[in-house]
């Protein structure tokens, strides 16, 4: 019945068809970028700063601001969809892509998940299959400036391919682990995968 | 608890001007689930040839009425959906809807701390549920209300609120106007600031829960000068709408 369902009056404002294609459904496309984050910005001190990947390793690597910098950063663009229903085209970022922050690390074979910790204790946690093969990355910079604290800066996580909310800001190390541990968004009804062109917006048990 | 989010299609019950360019929408359910208070629902909008759209409105009404609820729409002029809700919808209409979602930005009417609740614009409208459940419970939790408008004319439920404060409850409100004050205006006249937020806060600070809602700029400024006045991250929690400010400003 949902799917013969139509709005009395409804026409709306369709986007151009190269565009729309790109658009996830029930999402729209904005010019802006939003910010939104469950309670303060944390201004993150740089010389406090640090990212360490750890759980299911050989050992635990961590770098300091200094040292991550020295690592080798790709600019990389990416259109993003938030669950909150905005997507944006053609973001310019740039960051260490996490394939080649595990070059630094041996993964246990048991590894199937990893949960993205923060500064300010924001969790998210992804299929190891969702980090690997260029498609995620730890951005230090947006749009050819260095990342605002607003949207996570000094450096986020950025998972083009998941709703934004698995692109944890402020992020502080990845710890990799064998069972799936529901991050903070997850434990408050939103699904534990994410994928915009799935809707996969919400968990049906909550 | 399992509960279903399903699409389910809620009939227009009524439609309530609150101002210029705010209404409410009575919304009538076939299956209403307990919402909290700070929660919100998804609306979809479908045309003839199977186009949607969607957006997010936050719930009014607080969770203790049962047989419907009520979603308060700020009119955004270049708004796909808010222009619909707004120029089209009249009751007896119906609406595809799911919800209640959203588990952070939730109050539980059970707490004993006081409550400090900041608002801009449309950003009282999940509080207003938070206020109203409070008084439904009844919770007898302080709670003051910092709400911010353009002009006395965009207070979103004015009267409202002001029978709700003369009930004597330990509500209080305080408003300010930032653009235009009426000649006999007693609350304040500027923007939200560190010192009017250290005023208001300061009766509560002991043992205070924060709910910020407002655009980015107003929330993100709100919640810097808490963290500032000794306010615990842990203790504010916000809900941000509207431009970042970068491209646009508002």
């Amino acid at each position: 019945m949902a799917e013969k369902f139509v709005s009395r009056g409804f026409f709306g404002k369709r986007q151009s068809a190269d565009k729309s294609e790109r658009v996830p459904p029930g999402q729209y496309i904005t010019e802006d970028f939003p910010v939104l984050t469950a309670g303060p910005t944390p201004r993150l001190p740089l010389d406090q700063w640090s990212f360490t990947i750890e759980g299911l390793v050989d050992k635990k690597v961590s770098w300091n601001w200094q040292e991550f910098l020295q690592l080798q950063a790709q600019p990389f663009v990416a259109d993003i969809s938030c669950v909150t229903k905005w997507t944006k085209l053609d973001m310019r970022w740039e960051g260490v892509s996490v394939d080649s922050l595990l070059e630094h690390v041996k993964l246990d074979p048991k590894v199937k998940f990893v949960t993205a910790f923060c500064h300010e204790g924001y969790t998210t946690n992804l299929p190891i299959e969702d980090i690997l093969n260029g498609k995620a990355f730890i951005a230090t910079s947006y749009d050819g400036k260095p990342l605002a604290p607003e949207h996570g800066g000094p450096a986020r996580m950025v998972v083009p391919h998941l709703y934004f909310w698995k692109s944890a800001k402020w992020v502080a190390g990845l710890r990799f682990t064998e069972k799936d541990r529901a991050g903070f968004w997850e434990s408050a009804g939103y699904h534990d995968h994410g994928d915009p062109w799935k809707e996969e917006r919400y968990s049906f048990s909550g | 608890m399992k509960q279903s989010l399903d699409w389910q299609i809620a009939t227009i019950k009524a439609v309530r001007a609150e101002t210029d360019r705010v209404k409410t929408l009575t919304l009538a359910l076939p299956r209403q689930v307990r919402h909290k208070a700070g929660q919100h629902y998804d609306i979809r909008l479908t045309a003839l040839d199977g186009y949607q759209a969607q957006r997010s409105y936050s719930i009014a009404s607080e969770p203790e009425r049962e047989g419907d609820i009520d979603l308060t729409v700020e009119k955004i002029e270049t708004g796909e959906v808010s222009t619909y809700l707004h120029d089209v919808l009249v009751p007896g209409d119906q609406l595809e809807v799911r919800g209640p979602i959203g588990g952070y930005f939730v109050w539980e009417a059970s707490r004993d701390e006081a409550l400090m609740l900041v608002a801009a614009g449309s950003g009282i409208v999940p509080l207003m549920a938070m206020i109203r459940q409070r008084a439904a419970c009844p919770s007898k939790v302080p709670a003051h209300l910092l709400y911010s408008s353009r002009t006395y004319e965009d207070i979103i439920y004015r009267e409202k609120l002001e029978r709700m404060a003369a009930l004597g409850d330990g509500l209080q409100i305080f408003h300010t106007l930032t653009r235009v004050q009426p000649p006999d205006w007693r609350g304040y006249h500027r923007r939200i600031d560190e010192q009017m937020l250290a005023e208001i806060i300061r009766p509560l600070r002991d043992s205070v829960q924060v709910f910020a809602c407002g655009p980015t700029l107003l929330v993100e400024s709100v919640a810097d000068h808490l963290v500032h006045l000794g306010i615990a991250a842990s203790h504010i929690r916000t809900e941000r709408f509207g431009p970042s400010g970068e491209t646009k400003g508002t």
